[in-house]
């Protein structure tokens, strides 16, 4: 076995060895990585324990009820893979994330939320069981209802609870494959945020992209987007085709994103929102999984690659929050391509699950030498307004940071303490926040 | 529409291609060892497939030959019929691997010349009685020429290569259509661990190229299609040059 470079999305790699069985009878006590699409050293094995185990493979559907929707798969099964064979006879996940690459075990593993957040919450509080491997090698099935707390520290625990096996969970019936969308640009951040609750208690599905470079009146003006699924009167009778995939060709030169290019792009991205509002339907690809049209798009960060700065400000630091976050980044010159703001609902019973009620605001930051001191500048910030951060993004936090924004924290180490006192399953962010050893 | 025996549809390539026949509405008879791994895959296809397909699970294991005749007659008991048979089953190990261990290697040159063989004779048999119909073996690149790192591996293709041109050239007129598939490199559980070379391939799109090929009827099919152009590269190559090369 050849030892190999693994890459969290962010491109923050380690060297070791990678596993990818055909199914997980007899994999060892490892941990799990599915399509490695967390951002940070979430799903790379640490340095003293250098095998992780990819599930990939490991994508049956083992059950499925047409009268129910309730799908019972392999946990590397892809949202990719389950669309493609459910999306055309109705069904849709109950929560997807901004992709489709996601495993429905690292799907549990992150507690993923989506545009549905503030009415459906995360895709954990729609799981009914789980089939696990703990560390002692015995196969455990937990739910809201059975083994809750091993359930619950597993919803959102980052796979260092044991190996998820199985998934099982409702998928949900939709009228048609067609989104009704409305958008609409929006002059700056206080605006956003007001229009952002007020669409909340009229759509299901809310997000919205803001420019984080424009400071002054212009300071987050942006597109905010709304959208629900259309009724079977205004879609099309046909199913929508999914866009063809383009690659990034070539891992890109540094200096392509450099302040300039990125507030063409923010200035390019607003405008093409001309029309204040736009209405109309759209195609569930393009509504959901954007990005998923470019294969690679990490790419584009270059060799340093980037990592994704998401927090979430609380309801408790007042309608001001969204401003002041944005303040403290414009005076940092805290660049970012992409800066996605969404209104977060109630918070999950599951102890490390990142959303609650309050605003997401997510960033993406190319790697520079002082992005660890922008990081923790943030943090402290974020501290400050009572919120926290989510681990499925994270490369850069300090564990003293983490701590304190995450009350739950001790819960969840007692259950695991509990189920796996020798910390079989750790990963490189374990150790960097939980204190794992190498 | 198809009925379909495939040996091997618990994993890899022929999971992929099972996936593609019940997909487009064809019967699938899963026949693999280990009973809870057919049933997993059984599942799989039923909930995959288009309403109205069947996909049954039959125990049968390439290493046991007695279970290949029994394997076939249920295949066909239980889809009223049967008109493909496709082999994806098989054994690898690296030419280290077989070098340093003579009982690794003889399961590996057993499964994948005689008992593919063996097996492909009940399924001859078995097509033939029927009035004809379509046998699907993966064979492999390494059996177009003796190569350095695939010396045993690629023997035992060749043979089973072989084998198939024979009985196709016997055969065909009487209905018995034979495709040999000749997969390049293909990222599955086989190889894993191997450093993937140039031009690797995806067991979907193999199984594409292999779907299109047994309804064509192509004796031949490399997957993927550009190994067709590297293998023809690689067999005009004098020996002083393949002694030379890695490959």
């Amino acid at each position: 076995m050849t030892d190999s470079r693994i890459e969290g999305w962010g491109r923050t790699h380690v060297v070791a060895q990678e596993l990818s069985p055909d199914n997980l009878e007899t994999t060892p006590p490892v941990l799990f990585r599915g399509l490695g699409r967390s951002y940070g050293d979430s799903s790379l094995p640490s340095g003293g324990s250098p095998v992780v185990v990819n599930t990939t493979r490991a994508n049956r559907m083992l059950a499925f009820e047409n009268a129910t929707g309730v799908l019972r798969a392999e946990a590397g099964l892809s949202l990719l893979d389950l669309h493609r064979t459910l999306l055309p006879r109705g069904w849709f996940v109950p929560v997807t994330p901004g992709t489709q690459f996601v495993t429905l075990g690292g799907a549990v593993a992150a507690d993923v939320h989506g545009k549905n957040h503030h009415v459906d919450g995360c895709f954990g509080s729609h799981v009914k069981r789980l089939k696990m491997r703990v560390a002692d090698g015995r196969i455990v099935e937990c739910g809201p209802d059975l083994e809750r707390e091993l359930f619950l520290a597993t919803v959102g625990g980052m796979g260092l609870t044991g190996q998820i096996l199985e998934v099982e969970f409702p998928m949900e019936r939709i009228p048609t494959p067609w989104i009704w969308q409305e958008s609409e640009r929006v002059g700056d951040i206080d605006e956003y945020i007001s229009k952002l609750k007020e669409a909340a208690g009229k759509w299901p599905m809310t997000v919205g992209w803001i420019d984080c470079l424009s400071a002054g009146a212009n300071m987050g003006r942006g597109i905010l987007m709304k959208g629900r699924w259309a009724h079977s009167h205004e879609a099309p009778n046909r199913f929508p085709t999914e866009p063809l995939n383009v690659s990034f060709p070539f891992e890109a030169p540094e200096w392509l994103l450099n302040p300039l290019s990125i507030k063409a792009f923010n200035f390019g991205f607003y405008w093409k929102h001309l029309p204040k509002k736009r209405e109309g339907l759209v195609d569930p690809f393009t509504f959901f999984w954007p990005l998923d049209f470019v294969k690679d798009w990490n790419r584009m960060y270059g060799r340093r690659g980037f990592t994704q700065y998401q927090c979430v400000l609380p309801n408790e630091a007042g309608p001001g929050a969204a401003r002041r976050f944005l303040e403290v980044l414009t005076k940092r010159g805290g660049a970012s391509f992409l800066c996605v703001i969404k209104d977060c609902g109630a918070e999950s019973p599951a102890f490390l699950s990142f959303p609650k009620p309050g605003i997401s605001v997510a960033l993406d930051i190319a790697i520079r030498n002082d992005t660890q001191a922008l990081v923790d500048e943030l943090n402290e910030h974020v501290l400050n307004e009572g919120g926290r951060i989510y681990l499925a993004k994270d490369t850069f936090t300090r564990p003293e940071h983490f701590r304190a924004m995450e009350k739950r924290l001790p819960k969840f180490l007692e259950v695991r303490e509990k189920w796996d006192p020798e910390r079989r399953f750790r990963s490189a962010q374990s150790v960097r926040l939980f204190g794992d050893p190498a | 529409m198809r009925r379909v025996a495939i040996l091997g549809a618990t994993r890899g390539m022929g999971r992929s291609l099972a996936r593609k026949f019940v997909e487009r509405g064809d019967f699938v008879a899963v026949l693999g060892r280990g009973d809870d791994e057919v049933k997993r895959s059984v599942a799989d296809l039923e909930a995959r497939g288009v309403p109205g397909t069947r996909v049954v699970g039959v125990a049968c294991d390439l290493e046991h030959t007695d279970s290949f005749k029994p394997a076939l007659e249920r295949a066909e008991q239980a889809l009223d019929g049967l008109d493909t048979i496709v082999v994806t089953a098989g054994a690898f190990a690296t030419q280290e691997q077989l070098e340093r261990d003579p009982a690794l290697a003889a399961k590996v040159l057993t499964l994948d010349f005689s008992n593919t063989v063996l097996f492909c004779e009940e399924a001859r048999k078995k097509l033939l009685m029927r009035g004809g119909g379509t046998l699907c073996v993966f064979s492999s690149v390494a059996g177009d020429r003796g190569r350095s790192p695939v010396i045993m591996y690629g023997a035992a293709k060749a043979g089973l290569s072989a084998y198939l041109e024979g009985l196709d050239h016997k055969y065909r007129k009487e209905g018995l259509v034979t495709v040999c598939v000749k997969p390049g490199f293909v990222r599955t559980g086989m190889t894993e661990g191997l450093k993937a070379p140039p031009f690797a391939g995806e067991p979907e799109a193999v199984a594409e190229l292999v779907l299109q090929g047994i309804d064509d009827g192509s004796p031949v099919v490399y997957a993927p299609a550009i190994w067709r152009a590297v293998m023809t590269a690689i067999k005009a190559m004098p020996r002083f040059v393949m002694r030379r090369v890695k490959f």
